[in-house]
């Protein structure tokens, strides 16, 4: 049995009385692509913040490719230049070019050489259509193409994990497209990631495992096909009932 | 329309002829803009030298210090627990006490020290030093807000790309927070740049100083107009140079590709 790339074991994350996670065990498969799905509030950013170290957890451990990152002799800024996060409102770097939010984090944290850094930015930026706005500022860029600039400095970190946390819930609805082809295009690539969304055609599609989270509780975690088609339990049947009447499904 | 009003009615005011030749008297404008040596009189345009470089040499020293003790007091953790109380601490007192009463404590408590180097400075630098750490005190928490109006969502960006909290700080917060506070910031320093006069009280001639010793020979305040003037033309331009930098800077971020 190989040993998964990220291994979360009984995590709980409260925000003052309000248990925002509570006993969440999951682990995660190099190349794996698993999307959490939920009700807003049921943990599922959350959770991703946790992994990402920007939350601290309350109890439990998280360990990534076998060793433990959480706990208190743990360099933070080491363990996130090997998991990526994407937010939801994209946090591009306001004053600086694109091509400076996408070599700011390989030259200050992993100590690249400008030129090679830059060189890395202009072959992501091409490869993801953005070559011609890599000198423009972020404010002159539609917000899909902003959320495709925020993947690609994430991915200019070389991640072996990537989170991405309801990347297109900010986006016009005609802009998604471009951004879920970008992340299509990633888990051809085997780029291991936790998807947060609340797309469920998208999740059904390129998933290889969903989770559905409630309350803080992983409710129920199975291939796309088995919990979209026939889920266990009646709180998931309940949720996916209510986003196909919703008509979002 | 409403200054011309104003100004007829000044004009037509009775002590109207007095005033005019008290405060505004070419002549007495003209002999103590360039001094007279000879009478004992220091040329009020020299003396705004000193003036300016008071302003220069406070306002580097404020911009970063203050900028220390900001950080100071939005660390986090135990450690610099301390640091935080002695910086809330100073902050807290330095604000509370009108510039002038620092400038005077300083000015007359450090030489009074008889120690070596710190009792034998000019009156400028023990002014200098005065403004420093009033102005600290005010521009500290300018920049404090400046940071804090940069949204959580830049730090957590910037952290979770492996930067180091001060890394972050450095390339993403504060560039943006600086952005944010240059109005107010400006304000300050065109509000230091006055308040540099206070030095006159611990008999630094600087155009204040300079226009006092001239009005109290003659009896004639037009002197004082004439530091008023040379003021003015050191803050306006400071003004429209801020302006200027802030339009720039908003048309470069929404101009296109190779600005």
């Amino acid at each position: 049995m190989t040993e998964p790339l990220l291994r979360i074991d009984n995590v709980s994350k409260s925000f003052g009385a309000n248990k925002v996670l509570d006993g969440i065990t999951q682990s995660v498969m190099n190349n794996e692509v698993v999307c959490l799905i939920g009700a807003s509030g049921s943990g599922k950013s959350t959770l991703l913040r946790c992994v990402n170290l920007l939350e601290r957890i309350n109890q439990g451990a998280i360990y990534l490719g076998g060793s433990l990152i959480t706990g208190p002799n743990v360099n933070e800024n080491l363990v996130r230049k090997h998991i990526g996060i994407v937010f939801q409102s994209y946090n591009l770097f306001p004053h600086m070019t694109v091509e400076k939010n996408v070599t700011l984090g390989p030259v200050k944290a992993l100590g690249m050489s400008k030129a090679e850094a830059v060189g890395q930015a202009r072959a992501l930026l091409s490869r993801f259509g953005l070559a011609e706005k890599q000198h423009d500022f972020p404010d002159r860029l539609s917000g899909g193409q902003q959320q495709r600039v925020a993947i690609v400095r994430a991915l200019a970190m070389r991640p072996r994990l990537l989170l991405l946390d309801e990347v297109t819930s900010a986006l016009d609805p005609e802009l998604v497209a471009e951004v879920l082809d970008v992340i299509r295009e990633l888990a051809e690539t085997g780029m291991t990631m936790i998807i947060a969304t609340h797309e469920m055609g998208f999740a059904k599609e390129i998933a290889d495992r969903v989770c559905f989270l409630e309350d803080g509780h992983i409710v129920e975690s199975a291939p796309p096909a088995e919990l979209f088609t026939d889920p266990e339990d009646e709180r998931t049947r309940r949720f996916l009932r209510r986003i196909v009447d919703a008509g979002r499904m | 329309m409403v200054i011309a009003l104003i100004a007829l009615g000044l004009w037509l005011a009775p002590g109207s002829a007095t005033v005019r030749h008290t405060f505004f008297n070419p002549a007495d404008m003209w002999q103590s803009f360039i001094g007279d040596p000879k009478k004992g009189y220091y040329s009020v345009g020299s003396a705004i030298w000193l003036n300016i470089r008071m302003f220069v040499v406070a306002e580097v020293l404020i911009l970063i210090l203050s900028l220390v003790v900001a950080i100071v007091r939005l660390s986090a953790g135990p450690v610099m627990l301390p640091f935080r109380i002695v910086a809330t601490v100073y902050v807290d007192v330095f604000r509370g006490i009108p510039t002038i009463l620092v400038v005077y404590m300083l000015g007359f408590g450090l030489p009074a020290l008889y120690l070596k180097v710190i009792s034998t400075q000019s009156a400028a630098v023990y002014g200098v030093i005065a403004l420093v750490l009033s102005y600290c005190a005010y521009v500290s928490e300018v920049y404090r807000a400046g940071i804090n109006s940069v949204h959580r969502s830049q730090v957590m960006a910037a952290r979770s790309l492996g930067l180091s909290g001060w890394t972050s700080m450095r390339h993403v917060i504060l560039p943006q927070a600086i952005r944010n506070i240059i109005p107010p910031l400006l304000n300050d320093f065109i509000s230091l740049q006055k308040d540099t006069a206070l030095v006159s009280v611990l008999g630094a001639i600087e155009a204040n100083r300079a226009a006092e010793i001239y009005s109290s020979a003659v009896f004639n305040y037009s002197s004082f107009v004439v530091a008023a003037i040379l003021f003015l033309i050191l803050t306006i331009p400071l003004a429209r140079f801020t302006d200027r930098l802030i339009a720039r800077d908003r048309a470069r971020r929404l101009a296109g590709a190779n600005q």
